[in-house]
């Protein structure tokens, strides 16, 4: 059993890290991933007594009652014991209990219906191969791949998906939940108390790019947040060169929509320069402080994005729907950076 | 049956031996051979797939492969390798456990042993059709319907499934028939074996849980072939029926896999322990319960799906419950080697490394069934870790304890242990590198089934860790393959038993077995027969019959043609979508082979061949 010692060490180191503040479970910004880390704790406390009884024992009887060398004794043909039967049913049972009551008690907390409570920020979200549509109902705003909310409010969210099954997963903030095609709608909510920029993930198998549909949840202080609406529903001016607006116009506003103009059938471009991320994946950074492969500056990464969006995510309906000119491209890809949203 | 009907012997040799064999002993082995070998392809699967995810944002495959490999490794590894192989242990063992001479229905063996074939071939062939299965092995909708997926990958999978899913359910059935009804005289129901009461409630939660697989591929077939419509959200289906019926048949999967490899350990401990299994009745109970269990927690899988808080509770609860039984079983394990002699065999080893490798498996089942924890945990490496850890360090660990505990009887020599510690120890410090670290990724947010992450995520040391165990893990199997080779070229000297502690009904009889397995009926005078006679200072079983005529089974083609034409079948009516009539006559030309030969087998009156008495003591006298 000396395997045990690395992996105990390891145990405490991992549990020691606990991950990245934006992405792990076990380091919960929101009270319900704190919740539903409190019950983890429980678990696993009830757990390891349950590993360490079943380790000694097996530890004790391997080394007490190993085979010596020319042992021919016949050891006592036990056929049981009624005590330590009645023992190991009956701790168990009770070990079960202790974690039954509080699983149940947030079984039933977590299912809270926040759609009709004016204080929450209502969301839709739905998914798509391979992107994520926020729609605030309330607002009248649309927007994608990052979920801007205020720190003050309870999100209630209405999970959808308009093609395959997704899984809509804030580790940090709150569990997951499918989005299931209309007729099984669901909901759930969470609130982000800690203003910051928190990792979304898809956890149900949907495609090629499945791994690669990842979005943001962006925690901002109310009043930041009501200047975000603000600038969400100003107007948006469209690329000054006439030639490159009208192949903005004909290429890319048949499926984007940029402020008031375009189709919706596909991510909102609306202050797609102040979001984190291009598609979702592709990171953005300042100049010169590119550290990996997925990260860029914003220009770089929506040139490459729009230049081959297979390359970034193998699958996604984006490609071969559109044809442009390396310059027209670059042209583009100019003018989205320059879509930035003033509001932090 | 009189004398004078049977046919004069029937035997055949050669390759037509084992294409017409109706012997359990040899369709074990066909059933070892042919699990075996998926068993590898499964294994590189996940080589690769752990390859792909050895560094971050590699491409070692592609997004596409990688979604195929995933899907046909999980497919492989549960229809295709672990219960084929269970599936042999069954064949070879359990007529010897309980003094029969063969299973119940002989050709209705062959005929699942073939359909098993077929349905397997024609699900890997799809690699070389170049339309793989890629939408997980729980195929969820509508992912996997026709607006998804336009290449014939689930086509593969609906018809592969179906055809070997077949084999499976009239195994179990012939299983429950032979134990009811082929006990050797004196073998209560609670005289028998821990594998045989195992492989009994196995086979009975294949009787159940295996009609509903037939039905929702049987759904997902009229959906994919005909529009059926059953999960089309656009067209008034649901997806949501797909996953409830999916896990009706899933969960109870995991105990069918499961459950024979209790049995095996039970065995195995108890023999190199020198000691009666304790608490047998016990361990009974906690059996049927388990497989009644089994089929009450379905929903557990479906904790995200949105089903609402009440159903959540129910279904935690229940899960919570299994504990209990299997809690049961690990500690009457442990309390039968307590006290006694334990001698560590490669074949105890692997059963001795079971019993706390499951404990952690089943300790991260509890914790998955707290559903509010499970919003963080589902679909995630946690999830991952948690099912290789039941299924690698429970159900595989089993099946290696088994093939080095039965090898001798099955093949007539011991494997080298020499060999089978390496293997063990390869295998098993593989395992826990590759999946012990999966918990932490799953807890640190990584989902399962992705293709790559993101550097930077502080995913990388444990992917890594992660992928040089499962490298290892090949290594172990490697060395077993080997010791394989090398055992195999050493003459049949094993004797009837071989560990000298042998209890139940095979270790009485030659190894390995004769054709008829038992010259004279034995008479079972209580639980671990063998030993019971050993103890009272006897050499043999007391026999309930003089030596006399045996009567067998012929040998038959047909059920390899039956499974041939289903092969064919399934490939016709997959492809009438792109080659209309031409393929729909290929799909009928193989129901017409089938059903011909499902004709043949009725109107050809056989009543098999009887083995004489003069044969039965020149055996006797050259083993003795």
């Amino acid at each position: 059993m000396k395997r045990l010692a690395p992996l105990m060490a390891l145990l405490v180191l991992v549990l020691s890290a606990c991950g990245r503040e934006d992405l792990s479970a076990l380091n919960p910004q929101g009270p319900v991933a704190q919740e539903q880390l409190g019950l983890m704790k429980i678990s696993i406390l009830i757990m390891s007594i349950v590993v360490v009884v079943v380790f000694a024992i097996s530890i004790y009887v391997l080394i007490k009652f190993r085979r010596r060398k020319g042992d021919e004794k016949i050891p006592k043909q036990v056929e049981g014991s009624h005590k330590l039967e009645v023992i190991w049913t009956v701790i168990p049972i009770i070990l079960l209990v202790i974690l039954a009551i509080p699983t149940l008690k947030t079984v039933f907390s977590l299912s809270k219906d926040y759609s009709e409570d004016p204080n929450a920020l209502q969301v839709i979200v739905t998914a798509h191969q391979y992107w994520w549509e926020f729609e605030y109902p309330e607002l009248g705003i649309k927007t994608a791949q990052e979920l801007v909310i205020p720190t003050d409010r309870v999100i209630s969210i209405e999970a959808k998906t308009a093609d395959v099954l997704h899984s809509f997963w804030i580790p940090s903030l709150a569990g997951k939940i499918d989005t299931n095609p209309d007729g099984n709608v669901n909901r759930m909510y969470f609130e982000a108390p800690k203003a910051g920029v928190y990792q979304g993930k898809c956890a149900e198998l949907c495609g090629p790019s499945h791994g690669l549909m990842d979005f943001k949840v962006k925690a901002v202080e109310p009043s930041s947040f009501d200047r975000w609406q603000v600038a969400m529903l100003d107007t948006v001016e469209l690329p000054s060169d006439p030639e490159l607006a009208q192949v903005f116009e004909s290429q890319c506003l048949t499926c984007h929509a940029v402020g008031e103009y375009g189709g919706s059938t596909f991510p909102n471009l609306t202050g797609i320069a102040s979001r984190e991320s291009v598609a979702g994946i592709l990171i953005n950074v300042e100049e010169g402080e590119k550290e990996y492969k997925h990260e860029d500056t914003v220009y770089n990464n929506l040139y490459k994005w729009i230049k081959d969006p297979k390359a970034v995510k193998p699958g996604n309906h984006m490609t071969d729907q559109y044809t442009l000119t390396d310059e027209e491209v670059a042209g583009i890809a100019e003018y989205l950076s320059t879509l930035t949203l003033d509001y932090e | 049956m009189a004398h004078a009907h049977a046919h004069a012997v029937k035997r055949r040799t050669g390759i037509m031996d084992w294409l017409t064999t109706v012997d359990h002993k040899k369709i074990g082995i066909m059933y070892l051979l042919a699990g075996g070998f998926f068993f590898l392809i499964g294994g590189l699967e996940a080589i690769l797939i752990r390859l792909q995810l050895m560094f971050p944002q590699s491409e070692v495959v592609s997004a596409q492969f990688y979604n195929e490999l995933i899907t046909m490794h999980g497919t492989t590894m549960i229809f295709l390798a672990a219960m084929p192989i269970l599936f042999g242990f069954m064949n070879a063992i359990i007529p010897l456990q309980i003094g029969a001479r063969d299973v119940a229905y002989p050709f209705v063996n062959a005929l699942g042993f073939w359909t098993f074939f077929f349905g397997g071939v024609l699900l890997n062939i799809s690699f070389i059709a170049g339309s793989v299965p890629d939408a997980g092995w729980t195929m969820y909708a509508p992912l996997s319907g026709t607006t998804y997926t336009e290449h014939f990958g689930t086509d593969y999978y609906v018809i592969g499934l179906q055809i070997s899913g077949i084999g499976t359910l009239i195994g179990g059935i012939n299983f429950l028939v032979t134990i009811i009804n082929m006990r050797a005289p004196g073998m209560t129901f609670m005289r028998m074996p821990m594998f045989t009461w195992a492989t009994f409630i196995t086979s009975a939660l294949i009787l159940f849980a295996f009609p509903a697989l037939t039905v929702g591929l049987a759904a997902l077939m009229f959906d994919r072939l005909f529009s059926g419509n059953f999960f089309d959200p656009s067209a008034g289906g649901n997806v949501v029926l797909w996953e409830h019926i999916f896990w009706i048949f899933g969960h109870p999967e995991v105990y069918i896999l499961i459950l024979p490899a209790f049995g095996i350990i039970s065995e195995v401990v108890s023999t190199f322990s020198r000691k009666r299994l304790f608490g047998y009745s016990s361990m009974v109970f906690a059996t049927i319960l388990i497989g009644f269990l089994g089929f009450m927690v379905w929903a557990h899988h479906m904790f995200t799906t949105g089903l609402g808080p009440i159903a959540n509770a129910l279904f935690s609860v229940a899960t919570m419950l299994i504990a209990v039984p299997t809690g049961i079983k690990i500690f009457n394990w442990l309390f039968t080697m307590w006290g006694g002699s334990i001698k560590f065999t490669v074949a105890n080893l692997f059963a001795v490394g079971f019993i706390p490798t499951f404990v952690m498996g089943g300790v991260t089942g509890v914790m998955l069934s707290v559903a509010p924890a499970d919003y963080q945990y589902h679909d995630t490496y946690f999830v991952v870790a948690h099912f290789h850890y039941v299924i690698v360090g429970g159900l595989v660990l089993g099946i290696f304890a088994g093939l080095h505990y039965w090898w001798p009887k099955m093949f007539g020599r011991v494997l080298s242990e020499k060999l089978g510690y390496w293997t063990f120890w390869t295998f098993y410090i593989g395992f826990h590198l590759t999946f012990f670290v999966q918990h932490f990724l799953g807890l640190l947010g990584m989902p399962r089934r992705i293709w790559q992450y993101l550097d930077g995520m502080g995913f990388n040391t444990l992917n890594f860790i992660s992928t040089i165990g499962a490298l290892l893990m090949g290594v172990g199997t490697i060395l077993f393959i080997i010791n394989i080779l090398i055992t195999m070229r050493k003459p049949k000297t094993a004797e009837n038993d071989p560990w000298k502690d042998g209890r139940t009904l095979e270790w009485t009889i030659s190894s390995p077995a004769p054709e008829y397995n038992f010259a004279q009926t034995p008479l079972v005078r209580g639980y671990d027969a063998w030993w019971l006679e050993k103890m009272e200072g006897n050499s043999k079983m007391t026999p309930v019959e003089p030596i006399g005529p045996i009567h067998m089974p012929s040998p038959s083609i047909l059920p390899f043609f039956m499974g041939l034409g289903l092969f064919i079948a399934g490939f016709g009516f997959m492809y009438a979508r792109e080659f209309g009539v031409v393929s729909l006559v290929i799909g009928i030309a193989g129901l017409v082979i089938t059903f011909g030969c499902m004709g043949l087998r009725s109107w050809i009156d056989d009543h098999g061949f009887h083995i004489e008495e003069e044969e039965i003591l020149k055996d006797q006298g050259v083993k003795a």
